[in-house]
């Protein structure tokens, strides 16, 4: 059995950071595995891990050299070799649409046939939540999106989809498949010193779109960013300022006047 | 039917429109004002007569009926609203950012070879269409502009009125030609998670808690808050997903809504996840450390604080 995890480095952004232009200078950023990636992972290593048979699991990922810290996280966890995609190509176009990056898994995808591919259910940048579900269907697999709960039998998942408001939908989709994980639906572990030794051993091969035979022209996608901002709050809170002693003063006035505490 | 009309997918789940779909209609509507054209909307399966009714609100022009299934089925779906979309060759077609709807739409688009914006929080179609959404966990406004049409687009829900009043829409049954051997997917149920101890939708008074309680340790402190303000302890997402707290615990989308006459929010950003679970308190008071945290433009008092200053005191005066 193989298991394909696609992955993303994604950028976080400081409490305070500045924009220029329509960039968040470097300086404001800091790169780490994608949340939902992580438990995309422990998900797929912990399938290989319970089952008899051989199962390996191939991380994916669409990124710069940069990049290469985070999918070898993946490997630490446990991920048996990882494949990265990249080239000038990519690097200048600036890829906006979630179904151009999925475009580029799916090529990768398939050369690698796998049984089941786990993706996270968005990546914490920028919030698409689509790619995985994309995926699948330019794989011509099932699928299933915002997964919290899975068992793999006789050639299918059994999932919960984590609904709103509290209910979860139980699903049945016939392998191979692409699913996308939620965050909770386990408990990620840390990478061992043991296992970010092993990852500097394990193979992580770069392909170019041209290796993947991938038209060029694949990144030139019909969205442009136009505007970065920081939203306008609109926050007409009361602020309570001094020293704890005093915001709490004021904090137990409030309360107080609501009715809490009056039994 | 053309390239200026717009098509809104309604969502619908267990016999019942979800309040999204009128969003929608008032989003598509407005979009299709600016394109000049026509307001399609579509409810694929469940008792979908019942649903058009519904759906024929002010400025809807049709409305196509895709009766397949009872409940959502993406498959089902995806199939209906490419193959409606093929036949009226609208300019946009819009669907929910809920869960279901990021269950189909990203196949629609690459189905149809359409561009794709999710999570829309404006759109401005007066010259092309620009759309707004977050990044960076709503730190971040971005404007994308889409170069060419068609487009597929997902809109979060909240961020426009529902559609109102009564439409004198067409009716129109769509028969789609779904291929058995593309269903790949069966839902088999569904099942209200989070019953236990307690219900936190009806508590009156609620502390909750975030990330920025650090360690489950730390939990204790935020206790005994709770029992001294006589209120019911509940949390953001992280600290249900940490299996800090049970998820009958959990205040959000995905979550509870609580209603409570007093939130506190502790060391919560405020996620706009979170908020959907929790705008409708009566006071909302917030303490977060990061003064640009989003929990404070919902907020009706709030401290820039650490928690762990401020709670012990707070205990101190209730007990």
């Amino acid at each position: 059995m193989k298991i394909l995890v696609t992955v993303k480095e994604v950028a976080e952004v400081a409490d305070d950071f500045e924009i220029e232009g329509l960039e968040i200078p470097e300086t404001y950023l800091e790169y780490d595995l994608n949340e939902w990636d992580d438990y995309a992972i422990e998900a797929a290593v912990r399938i290989a891990e319970d089952r008899d048979e051989d199962v390996e699991v191939v991380a994916v990922t669409v990124g710069p050299e940069r990049s290469e810290e985070t999918i070898r996280m993946a490997l630490a966890k446990g991920a048996d070799r990882a494949v990265r995609v990249w080239d000038d190509g990519l690097a200048e176009a600036d890829v906006l649409d979630p179904t151009t990056t999925a475009r580029i898994l799916a090529a990768v995808a398939d050369r690698e046939e796998p049984d089941l591919v786990l993706s996270g259910v968005q990546a914490a940048d920028d919030g698409f939540g689509a790619t995985g579900v994309a995926l699948a269907d330019l794989l011509d697999m099932g699928w299933a999106a915002v997964v919290n709960d899975l068992e793999l039998e006789d050639g299918q998942a059994s999932v919960r989809r984590e609904l709103e408001g509290g209910v979860e939908e139980l699903t049945t989709v016939d392998l191979p498949a692409v699913l996308t994980i939620q965050t909770g639906i386990n408990e990620p572990r840390y990478a061992s010193l043991r296992g970010i030794r092993q990852a500097q051993r394990k193979e992580l091969a770069v392909h170019s779109l041209a290796d993947l035979d991938l038209d060029p022209a694949v990144v030139d996608d019909a969205l442009t960013l136009e505007g970065l901002a920081k939203p306008e709050t609109e926050s007409d809170a009361t602020i309570f300022e001094g020293d704890p002693g005093e915001t709490a003063a004021e904090l137990e006035a409030v309360l107080r006047d609501a009715g809490v505490g009056a039994e | 039917m053309s390239a200026t009309d717009v098509l809104a997918v309604a969502d619908h789940r267990r016999g019942e429109l979800r309040p999204v779909s009128y969003e929608l209609l008032t989003a598509g509507r407005e979009l299709a004002d600016a394109l000049g054209g026509d307001l399609h909307a579509t409810v694929v399966g469940g008792d979908v007569d019942r649903f058009a009714e519904r759906l024929d609100c002010e400025g809807v022009d049709v409305v196509h009926t895709v009766a397949e299934g009872e409940e959502f089925n993406h498959d089902v779906t995806t199939a209906a609203v490419t193959a409606l979309f093929e036949a009226l060759e609208p300019g946009a077609v819009v669907m929910p950012n809920s869960v279901n709807g990021l269950d189909y739409a990203p196949a629609v688009a690459t189905r149809l070879s359409l561009p794709l914006v999710t999570d829309a929080v404006a759109l401005d179609g007066d010259d092309g269409l620009t759309v707004t959404r977050e990044m960076y966990g709503s730190k971040v406004e971005t404007a994308v502009a889409v170069d060419e049409g068609p487009v597929a687009l997902t809109v979060r829900g909240g961020e426009w009125p529902v559609a109102e009043g009564v439409g004198d829409a067409a009716v129109e049954a769509f028969e789609v030609d779904i291929d058995e051997s593309s269903i790949r997917s069966t839902v088999r149920g569904f099942e209200e998670v989070g019953a236990g101890d307690v219900d936190i939708s009806e508590a009156e008074f609620i502390v909750s808690v975030g990330r920025g309680i650090e360690e489950e340790e730390n939990l204790e402190l935020v206790e005994e808050l709770a029992d001294a303000l006589d209120a019911t302890l509940a949390a953001s997402r992280p600290i249900v997903d940490s299996g800090w707290l049970p998820k009958n615990r959990q205040v959000g989308q995905s979550g509870k809504v609580v209603t409570p006459k007093v939130y506190l929010a502790l060391g919560i950003s405020g996620a706009v996840q979170h908020v959907a679970g929790m705008k409708g308190a009566d006071t909302i008071i917030a303490v977060n450390t990061d003064p640009d945290a989003p929990i404070f433009d919902i907020a009706d008092y709030g401290i820039v604080d650490d928690l762990f200053e401020v709670v012990p005191e707070l205990i101190e005066r209730f007990d």
